[in-house]
C-alpha cells in the first residue's frame, strides 16, 4: 500500500508527520513542573506590591515614620529649649549670636524651618508634633484592632440575644459624641494627671490621655460591626460546620476559621481608622484640647501659627503638609489595601 | 434488619423560629416527629423534594442544630452533654457544597488534619503528617498536593477532600448531606464507588442523604421518603422501589426517567398537582393530603403514623 504523501497545498490540514519527533526526558520534566501554590495573603500582598499609588504612599509613610523616631535622638536641639535672641527666625536664618559663633569657627546646626516665638527650634517641634500624631494613630489602630475583633467576633458567633444586647450597646456608643466626652473627661482627670509620678503622664497632659481613653472606648465599634457582619457571613460557611462536627470549641472556630476569613476587612478598616484619629486629635489639639504645652503636636502647632499668619506663612505651611502627607498616604494606602484583599469590590 | 443497631432517631423535632411580626415568632416545623434506626454497616437513604427537611434531619442527628424535642440514641448512648464530645468524634458529615465547605485560608493537609487537632488523636507532628498522608491516599489525591490550598482542586477533588476529613477521627456513622448532587454525572459515579469501597474497608453507616433516587437505590440498602417534615414510607430499597403503597412515594418513583423509551412510554407518571404547602402553614391532619389523588375528609383529622404493611416495610397513610 503506497502512503499519501501530504498535499502542497498551504490551505491543507493534512500535516507531515515526519516533523514531529517525541519529547525528550528533560521537556517533558518542565511541563510537569506544578504552579507554586498561591495563600490568599501572598496573593493580596503581590497585588499590593503592583498598585504604584499604594507604594508610594507607603513609602512616605515608613519615610515620615523613621524621621520622627529617629531624628529627635541625633538632633542638635530639643523641643522645649528656648534662645530668646533667636525669634522669629526665617529657614536656614541664623540669629545675630549665632552668626557670631561661625564667625569665630564653630559649627552651628541650620534651624531647616526657622524658629518660632520662643527662638525654639521649628523643625523639631514639627518632627515632634508627628510623632504624636503617628503614636495616637498607631496607638488608637491597636485599641480598635483588639477590641472591635474580639466584640465583633464574639457577637456575631453567637448571635441570638447575646447578638442583641451587645449590637445595641454598640449602639448607645456610637450616638455618645466624641469631642463632648474628651473635654469633660480631661477636665475630669486633670488633678490627678499632674499630681502622677509617671513622667509621660505629666508629660503627655490630661488632655492627651483622654483621647487614648475615648479612642479605647468609642472607637472600636466601627470595626465590631464590620467583623460581625463578616462572622455572621462566615457562620453559614459549612467548613465552620464542619469544624463544629469534629468537636471544636467556639474560641478554636472564632480563631482559627472566623478571624483568618476576616483579614481583609480588619486591615482595612484599621488603615482606614488611622487617618480618622490622627485628624481628630489634631482638631482637638487645634481647639486648646490636645497635648499640653510645651509639649508639640501638629495640631497645636497650626493653631499657634495662626497668629502670625501674614508675618510667617511658612509657620503654618509645615505642620499643615505633615497632616496632610500622613493623612492622604493613610487614605490612599488604605484604598490600595481594599484593592488587593477584595479585588471583588474594585470599580 | 439483622445488624445491630448503631444510631436510633426517636421522635426527632426541629423547629425553627421565624420572625412574622413585630415580636412574634411563628416556629417553622422543618423537622416534625421523625423516628428511625440505622444499623452498623447500614445505609439508609433519605429521599425528598427540596426543602422538605432531609439536610435538616442530618444535621439535627449530629447535633449541630440543638433538636427541638426527641433523642438520638447512639451506640446504646443517648446523645447529651456528657457523651456528645465522644459522639462528636465517631459521627462525621460530609457537605453538599465542596466549595464551601472547604475553608480557603487552610491547606489541605490543615483541612484534614483538622479533627485530630481537635480531639487530640495525634501526639507528635509527625504522627499526625503521617496520618493525614494515609487519609489522602484513601480518597486517592497524592500527598505532594497536601500543601496545596482548596481553590486548587476541581470539585470532585474538594469532595474527596471532604471525605477525607470526615474520615479522620475514624467515626463509625457518617452523615452523607447531598454528597453528589454538586458534581457532575462521571465524578458522581466515582464518589459514590468511593463511598461503598469504604463502607467496607472501614465497616462504616451511612445516612445517605440525596434527592437523585437512582443513585439513592445504587448506594442504599433500607430507603426513607421525607415529605414536609415528615418520614412518609421507609422500606428495603428493592421492597421501595417494587411495592411502594404511599401515593407521595408512588408519584416519586413514577418521575424517575427510564434508560428505555420503550418501557418509557409505556409507564405512566403520576403528575401532583399543587405546590408544597409552606412549612409555616402545615396542613391539618395528613401532610401530603392537599395534593394527594386519594385524600378523603377523614385525612384533615389526623396525621398518620407509621405502620408497618409488610415486614421491614413503614408507611404513613391512611388509605391504606
Amino acid at each position: 500500500m503506497d502512503t499519501v504523501k501530504p498535499k502542497k497545498n498551504p490551505f491543507s490540514l493534512q500535516l507531515d508527520p515526519e516533523l514531529f519527533k517525541p519529547a525528550s526526558d528533560e521537556e517533558k520534566a518542565q511541563v510537569v513542573t506544578q504552579r507554586e501554590s498561591v495563600s490568599f495573603m501572598r496573593d493580596a500582598m503581590r497585588r499590593l506590591v503592583h498598585n504604584r499609588m499604594a507604594m508610594v504612599c507607603l513609602v512616605i509613610l515608613v519615610v515620615i515614620t523613621l524621621i520622627a523616631i529617629i531624628v529627635p535622638m541625633i538632633y542638635p536641639y530639643t523641643y522645649t529649649q528656648q534662645d530668646v535672641t533667636a525669634k522669629y527666625l526665617r529657614p536656614f536664618q541664623y540669629s545675630a549670636k549665632e552668626q557670631a559663633r561661625i564667625a569665630a569657627g564653630q559649627k552651628v546646626f541650620p534651624h531647616i524651618m526657622g524658629t518660632d516665638n520662643l527662638g525654639r527650634d521649628y523643625a523639631i517641634r514639627v518632627i515632634y508634633g508627628t510623632r504624636i500624631s503617628l503614636m495616637v494613630g498607631f496607638i488608637s489602630a491597636l485599641i480598635v484592632v483588639i477590641i472591635g475583633i474580639l466584640y465583633g467576633a464574639i457577637s456575631g458567633y453567637f448571635g441570638g440575644r447575646v447578638d442583641l444586647i451587645m449590637m445595641r450597646i454598640v449602639d448607645i456608643i456610637y450616638s455618645l459624641p466624641d469631642v463632648l466626652i474628651v473635654i469633660l473627661l480631661s477636665v475630669a482627670i486633670k488633678d490627678f494627671i499632674s499630681t502622677s509620678k509617671n513622667d509621660l503622664i505629666v508629660r503627655l497632659g490630661a488632655g492627651m490621655i483622654s483621647i487614648f481613653i475615648v479612642f479605647g472606648l468609642l472607637y472600636w465599634v466601627g470595626m465590631a460591626r464590620q467583623v460581625r457582619g463578616q462572622i455572621l457571613s462566615i457562620k453559614e460557611q459549612e467548613y465552620v460546620m464542619a469544624s463544629k462536627a469534629a468537636g471544636a470549641s467556639a474560641m478554636y472556630i472564632i480563631f482559627k476559621h472566623m478571624i483568618p476569613n476576616c483579614i481583609s476587612v480588619i486591615i482595612i478598616t484599621a488603615a482606614m481608622q488611622i487617618p480618622s484619629a490622627i485628624f481628630t486629635e489634631s482638631f482637638l489639639s487645634f481647639v486648646g484640647m490636645g497635648v499640653s504645652i510645651p509639649m508639640p503636636s501638629l495640631g497645636s502647632l497650626a493653631s499657634d501659627a495662626r497668629s502670625g499668619l501674614t508675618s510667617y506663612p511658612y509657620m503654618l505651611l509645615f505642620p499643615a503638609l505633615t497632616i496632610f502627607l500622613i493623612v492622604l498616604s493613610f487614605n490612599l494606602l488604605g484604598n490600595g489595601l481594599r484593592d488587593a484583599f477584595d479585588p471583588k469590590l474594585r470599580s | 434488619m439483622n445488624e445491630p443497631v448503631l444510631v436510633e432517631v426517636k421522635n426527632l423535632k426541629r423547629y425553627f423560629p421565624v420572625n412574622t411580626g413585630f415580636l412574634r415568632t411563628t416556629p417553622l416545623k422543618a423537622v416534625d416527629d421523625v423516628s428511625f434506626t440505622i444499623g452498623r454497616g447500614e445505609t439508609l437513604g433519605l429521599v425528598g423534594e427540596s426543602g422538605c427537611g432531609k439536610s435538616t434531619v442530618g444535621r439535627t442527628i449530629l447535633h449541630l442544630y440543638k433538636p427541638t424535642a426527641g433523642e438520638v440514641i447512639f451506640d446504646g448512648k443517648t446523645v447529651g452533654p456528657g457523651t456528645i464530645k465522644e459522639f462528636r468524634r465517631r459521627a462525621q458529615i460530609v457537605f453538599q457544597d465542596p466549595y464551601s465547605s472547604l475553608n480557603p485560608r487552610l491547606t489541605v493537609a490543615d483541612i484534614v488534619g483538622e479533627p485530630l487537632d481537635v480531639n487530640k488523636l495525634c501526639k507528635t507532628r509527625k504522627e499526625r503528617t503521617e496520618r493525614v498522608r494515609e487519609l489522602l491516599a484513601t480518597v486517592g489525591i497524592s500527598s505532594e498536593q497536601m500543601t496545596r490550598y482548596a481553590h486548587e482542586f476541581s470539585g470532585g477533588q474538594r469532595q474527596r477532600i471532604g471525605i477525607a476529613r470526615a474520615l479522620a477521627s475514624r467515626p463509625e456513622f457518617i452523615v452523607c448531606d447531598e454528597p453528589v448532587s454538586a458534581l457532575d454525572v462521571s465524578i458522581q459515579a466515582q464518589v459514590v464507588n468511593m463511598f461503598e469501597d469504604l463502607q467496607s474497608q472501614f465497616g462504616l453507616s451511612y445516612l445517605f442523604i440525596a434527592h437523585d433516587l437512582s443513585v439513592v437505590k445504587h448506594i442504599s440498602s433500607r430507603i426513607a421518603v421525607m415529605y414536609l417534615g415528615h418520614i412518609v414510607e421507609i422500606a428495603g430499597a428493592n421492597e421501595l422501589y417494587r411495592h411502594a403503597v404511599h401515593p407521595y412515594t408512588v408519584s416519586l418513583l413514577s418521575a424517575v426517567p427510564v434508560p428505555d423509551p420503550e418501557r418509557a412510554r409505556a409507564s405512566h407518571r403520576i403528575v401532583l398537582e399543587g405546590d408544597v404547602p409552606s412549612p409555616l402553614h402545615m396542613p391539618s391532619g395528613c401532610p401530603f393530603r392537599t395534593r394527594c389523588s386519594r385524600a378523603t375528609a377523614k385525612c384533615a383529622e389526623s396525621c398518620p403514623q407509621l405502620e408497618e404493611v409488610a415486614p421491614g416495610h413503614m408507611a404513613a397513610c391512611l388509605e391504606l
